[in-house]
């Protein structure tokens, strides 16, 4: 017998944020956006939570962003995740916030404003999430 | 407040690392050392609001204490949720004193965080805060949560982790003095920022402690509360303020519903930030407290660091704030973290708090909050109506 590998935690999906997820393993960003008030949105809902609308459009963001604010986690949420990693909240150029991990990055160099980009993790066995790598800084 | 409603009693168990007694039992304990305290007997009791046990859940929860005291109440609730619930469990027993569902009415909450669970399992219970699709994912622990606020809040206003750092000065200045605080060394500010780092720019310094431990209370309505004791604590306002639930949803990082909640409470009782004697407020975090400070009117929006620094919430300062240690060094068991500052409150104004006891004590705002900065109440209680 071996002992069971820990394993980060897997994203709860529904058929609602199926659009979402499927994206993620297929390399696109989607977010939602209301056709009537043009709102976007994340995460994914049954209605536009700005004018209530219930027909929602998916579209695939550009990727982009910035860094809104951030932490070096230093200690790990548990043994699958390894310390230290960078979580931030990300601005996309579309004008939603999410939560993510900035990776490949010496965590010391990352600072709030900073431009990051998309990319995509293989997180379990059938489901990739969005990370974000810094730009280029100019 | 209409039907004006008051506390009576209050009762604690044995606080800190309480191994071998399950949440249930502390439960109880808390209970019947309130109603000691005020001289009451089980029967007396109609009316019974607990908050559920993170480490032991109970469906339900109130009835479950009831049965195990054997009380007889006829009006029973269950809270369940983090700390902001605490003062609004308070404010819906006294919507049931007012409403006549009870007359006598037990608010109770302990939990055993500290002896019933490791500490990965604690983490990983009070991660599950976060969103289960779009951020629990990422591998965010409380601390970081809270820590994207202090980042947001440094950004925003040059506020330095040497200022978050004199909220745990001011806990232990006045845990120093409480033989019932589970930490009780003083610290400097080199201590705080020496301490191990646990989700950048917050150290261990700047996290409260795990416990075990409850407390309880006995409320009445102001009318029956002078025939009781010598000095009833009166509920004098209330209010409420909800932003968001996670904190990737928050409008605004470093401006929370405090202020709509403080904003209320202070209308109701018709008294300003100037007239509060202490003030009881949620030191989960250090970030948390002094963005607490600024949000209900203590210091101006940014100054929150200077005024944590101006050693005004300290013993001889102002404002003094968390005169039992808060939860950063007194007692902190998970959800029933915010109800020692109500029962510490009780025995500043009836002049029982010992070494720690202020000259003069007639109003006290005490806050909660729950989530991450995302759930508020604000409650003023005071030494007459």
């Amino acid at each position: 017998m071996t002992d069971r590998q820990p394993t980060r935690v897997a994203a709860q999906q529904t058929p609602l944020s199926q659009p979402y997820f499927d994206g993620c393993n297929v390399g696109e960003l989607r977010i939602q956006i209301c056709p009537g008030c043009q709102h976007g949105q994340f995460y994914p809902r049954l209605l536009c939570a700005r004018c209530g609308c219930e027909e929602l459009a998916w579209q695939s963001a550009s990727g982009k962003g910035k860094i809104a604010t951030y932490t070096v986690v230093r200690r790990a949420l548990s043994k699958a995740y390894e310390a230290p990693y960078v979580i931030a909240l990300v601005d996309l150029d579309e004008g939603v916030r999410m939560m993510s991990q900035v990776i490949n990055v010496n965590p010391d160099t990352v600072a709030s404003g900073q431009r990051v980009t998309v990319c995509f993790q293989q997180w379990s066995e059938d489901q990739a999430m969005p990370v974000f790598t810094l730009d280029e800084q100019s | 407040m209409k039907n004006p409603v008051a506390i009576v009693g209050w009762g604690e168990t044995a606080l800190g690392v309480v191994p071998g007694v399950t949440p249930l039992e502390l439960t109880v304990q808390a209970s019947l050392a309130a109603l000691k305290d005020v001289g009451l007997q089980r029967q007396d009791v109609d009316g019974l609001v607990s908050c559920n046990s993170l480490v032991q859940p109970i469906m339900y929860h109130a009835e479950a204490t009831a049965e195990y005291a054997g009380l007889n109440p006829r009006h029973c609730l269950t809270v369940g949720t983090g700390g902001g619930t605490t003062y609004t469990a308070v404010r819906h027993a006294a919507a049931a004193i007012a409403e006549g569902l009870a007359d006598t009415v037990v608010v109770v909450m302990a939990d055993s965080m500290r002896s019933f669970m490791t500490r990965e399992q604690a983490m990983v219970v009070q991660a599950s805060a976060g969103h289960p699709a779009y951020e629990q994912p990422y591998g965010p622990t409380v601390p970081a949560y809270y820590a994207l606020i202090a980042r947001a809040h440094m950004d925003s206003f040059a506020t330095s982790e040497a200022q978050f750092a004199e909220a745990m000065v001011s806990s232990r200045a006045w845990s120093a003095l409480n033989p019932r605080a589970q930490y009780r060394d003083r610290v400097t500010v080199d201590d705080v920022l020496a301490s191990r780092p646990i989700a950048d720019p917050l150290k261990l310094l700047d996290c409260s402690i795990v416990s075990d431990g409850g407390a309880a209370i006995v409320m009445t309505s102001a009318e029956r509360a002078a025939d009781l004791c010598e000095q009833p604590v009166y509920l004098l306002g209330f209010g409420e303020g909800h932003a968001y639930e996670h904190v990737s949803q928050a409008q605004d990082l470093t401006c929370s519903a405090a202020v709509q909640s403080g904003q209320a409470a202070y209308r109701q009782a018709n008294v300003g930030p100037a007239d509060i004697d202490l003030a009881q407020l949620y030191d989960c975090f250090s970030p948390a407290l002094l963005i607490q400070l600024e949000d209900l009117g203590f210091c101006a929006k940014g100054e929150g660091g200077e005024f944590l620094q101006s050693g005004a919430t300290q013993p001889g300062g102002t404002l003094p704030v968390n005169t039992h240690g808060g939860m950063l060094s007194h007692c902190h068991p998970g959800n029933p973290g915010a109800l020692f500052g109500l029962t510490e409150a009780i025995q500043q104004i009836r002049g029982t708090a010992e070494q720690r006891q202020l000259a003069k004590v007639d109003r006290v705002l005490l806050h909660a909050q729950g989530g991450i900065m995302s759930s508020h109440a604000t409650l003023i209680v005071g030494s007459s109506q």
